[in-house]
């Protein structure tokens, strides 16, 4: 049998000895423009987290893309960078090879970096350069209204396929993780995702390693993290991941797809 | 054998009411507010406060990094 | 007097970039300058100065890596020639948009689409007037010398970083790939980070507990903010346009009528006007070097002196609206051109100007 608890109050919890869990201070105080449940807010939120444990902030420095996360400078409390759409890796590539002790990383979309930016995407991964990109793949182009990416799925409604994405019209949805993992320049490359507990633990790790591989000087980074555009799917957020569980991960599975070799 | 007894504080003008916390909770602690917060939106709240460990999964997938976590080891 | 050198204009280029303490070169080949990205290759500047090259998979690509790297406070520069030019509109557009320095080399060739290799000026409009999208103008420099390609890297940069504004050298492929002695400059160190940090307190650095966060965007979604920040453009350009304006004048004191050119076609002016003189013609050559700023006001004092101007362009006739708008009609204005890659010939020119003006 359990033995009686003491049962504390509220009172006695909610102290500043007992806070486990807050806002990493790298995160601004503006309140995300992102709509209810949108995951772009857990990715900036990690990534600010692993800048402020790593002790970076004065050397990190990131790029923004076109897209819903046009603003991320608004939220992220370090020098940052707007790139035009599709063009961040190569900002990144500009200021990490005139400034090389510098933790560079692109934060994109996948319209922005599948679609109009796929030649600066592939060329940056291919020479290797010591940056991270952080991938942020939702299906959809968010910001101008829910129109197909190049990650959108089969038969998965867009407002530009609206009865489904047809594959002979429109071709496929694009796994260009998969496919810069083949490139000899990439020297991790994984997928995560940020909608559950156990996920967004995960991912954390992943956007770290993206962040301490820079010193080894071995290659880019590469970090896919899938999130929910429940606005553009036309969903509850909360539905919005179960659908994503069932739908969108089968297709773009969740893990690692290129670590480093162990020597 | 000590328990470890949780509670969430949740900034709630800013929270959005988006509700991905309330599956993340395993014990059923979280739900959404009838009231609304300034901009309308129904915010969450510990509906079953005692239940909270202060696991911090609700924190991990707060969208718009809205909840507090404390936690304390309470003793027989 | 320094060293002399028999250079390529587009190896002065080079060469003037690695002595003024450039941090980077970022390109993508395309004739007729290619020869720059060439002589740096050949050069290893990350030896001599620590400068950093790198051929780029695209114009556009490397137009933002000029971007990320000038936002950060670096020198650089990046060239092309009229196509790639056009596709490097984009990036030069968020540059001026962002108010960030940086050095546009375009060695023209004659267009539209990919036309042809051979020197045009038909760039005129696309260099002056913006070329991208938006209300915006580059600070534009025109070379009619392989030493004037060397000097004005060193005066391209100088007046980037002065304005916090994109600075293009716009030349053409004669000058471009045509040989001459060159006086090359000492070498100047490049800055160091601290240095960068206290002189340009904008750039993106790595925020320190000392300041605030720096953002490099071109973006504002207050059409307000917007507004303002247009007419903060605006003013930039009318400073520019009070104290940066050059030009040369040759024989211009006694002149009944008045050549306006600029590079290759100046050089070309230049013997028209030795010609015209011995025909017992006063004619003078106005050699503009800034092109923006235009020297509007010094044509207008010509106007009242002269009984006529003709631009002389290796276009169908670009420049020459900037001599009608700087003159408002007071004076009659012509436009000799050649097209396709087609210089033309002192002897033409002359002709040109009897049967416009005598």
């Amino acid at each position: 049998m359990a033995e009686q608890q003491q049962q504390l109050t509220s009172e006695d919890i909610i102290q500043e000895e007992n806070l486990v869990f807050d806002r990493t201070q790298l995160l601004t105080d503006n309140v995300f423009h992102y709509c209810p449940g949108c995951g772009h807010g857990v990715a900036h939120r990690l990534i600010m987290e692993v800048v402020e444990e790593l002790e970076v902030q004065d050397k990190a420095i990131g790029i923004a893309p076109v897209g819903c996360s046009v603003l991320a400078y608004n939220y992220m409390d370090i020098d940052m960078q707007e790139a035009a759409h599709g063009r961040a890796p190569a900002l990144a590539t500009g200021i990490k090879r005139t400034m090389p002790d510098k933790y560079v990383f692109t934060y994109q979309g996948d319209g922005d970096l599948a679609a109009i930016g796929t030649a600066e995407t592939i060329h940056a991964c291919n020479r290797g350069e010591n940056v991270a990109i952080f991938f942020i793949n939702n299906g959809i182009y968010g910001m101008t209204g829910g129109q197909m990416a190049p990650t959108t799925l089969e038969k998965m409604k867009s407002s530009t396929t609206p009865y489904g994405r047809n594959i002979k019209q429109m071709g496929n949805p694009l796994k260009i993780t998969e496919l810069v993992a083949e490139l000899p320049g990439t020297y991790y490359v994984t997928r995560q995702a940020v909608h559950k507990p156990g996920a967004v633990r995960k991912a954390k790790k992943a956007i770290k390693k993206a962040f301490e591989y820079q010193k080894l000087e071995k290659g880019l980074s590469f970090v896919e993290i899938v999130i929910n555009c429940n606005s553009g799917w036309k969903m509850e957020p909360v539905d919005a991941n179960k659908w994503m569980d069932e739908n969108f991960l089968p297709y773009y599975p969740l893990g690692d797809i290129k670590v480093p070799e162990k020597k | 054998m000590a328990k470890l007894q949780g509670r969430i504080v949740v900034d709630t003008e800013k929270c959005k009411g988006c509700g991905v916390c309330i599956p993340a909770c395993p014990f059923d602690v979280i739900a959404l507010a009838d009231n609304v917060n300034s901009k309308g939106f129904h915010y969450a709240y510990m509906k079953n406060p005692e239940a909270c460990t202060g696991c911090v999964n609700c924190a991990l997938v707060c969208p718009d990094a809205v909840i507090q976590v404390y936690r304390k080891k309470a003793t027989a | 007097m320094g060293e002399l050198k028999l250079m390529k204009g587009n190896e002065a280029i080079a060469e003037a970039a690695i002595r003024d303490g450039a941090d980077g070169y970022f390109g993508y080949p395309i004739t007729p300058q290619s020869e720059v990205i060439e002589y740096l290759a050949a050069q290893q500047p990350e030896e001599r100065t620590g400068m950093v090259l790198l051929q780029a998979e695209s114009e556009l690509a490397s137009i933002n890596m000029i971007y990320g790297a000038a936002g950060s406070g670096k020198k650089v520069m990046t060239s092309s020639s009229s196509p790639g030019v056009s596709l490097k509109q984009e990036g030069i557009s968020y540059i001026a948009g962002a108010e960030l320095p940086c050095l546009v080399l375009n060695v023209v060739r004659g267009g539209p689409g990919l036309g042809t290799i051979q020197p045009s000026q038909s760039d005129y409009f696309q260099s002056t007037k913006g070329g991208g999208h938006g209300d915006y103008h580059l600070i534009v420099l025109a070379p009619a010398s392989v030493q004037e390609m060397y000097d004005f890297v060193e005066l391209g940069f100088d007046l980037a970083f002065k304005y916090r504004n994109p600075a293009m050298i716009l030349s053409d492929g004669a000058i471009g790939q045509m040989m001459e002695k060159v006086e090359i400059g000492e070498q100047k160190p490049r800055m160091t980070e601290q240095q960068i940090k206290e002189k340009y307190p904008w750039a993106t650095t790595g925020k320190t507990p000392d300041r605030e966060r720096n953002i490099i965007t071109s973006l504002e979604l207050d059409s307000a903010k917007m507004e303002k920040f247009n007419e903060k453009l605006v003013e930039k350009y009318r400073t520019i346009k009070e104290n940066e304006v050059r030009y040369e004048e040759i024989q211009c004191e006694d002149a009944d009528y008045l050549l306006v050119a600029y590079g290759t076609s100046s050089r070309i002016c230049e013997k028209t006007v030795e010609m015209a003189r011995q025909e017992g013609i006063k004619l003078g050559l106005l050699r503009p070097i800034t092109l923006f700023p235009f020297p509007s006001q010094r044509l207008a004092e010509y106007a009242q002196k002269v009984k006529g101007i003709m631009s002389v362009e290796m276009s169908s006739g670009q420049m020459v609206e900037d001599v009608k708008l700087a003159v408002e009609s007071r004076v009659q204005v012509e436009h000799y051109g050649r097209m396709g890659g087609i210089v033309p010939s002192a002897e033409e020119v002359l002709q040109a100007l009897k049967q416009k003006f005598l």
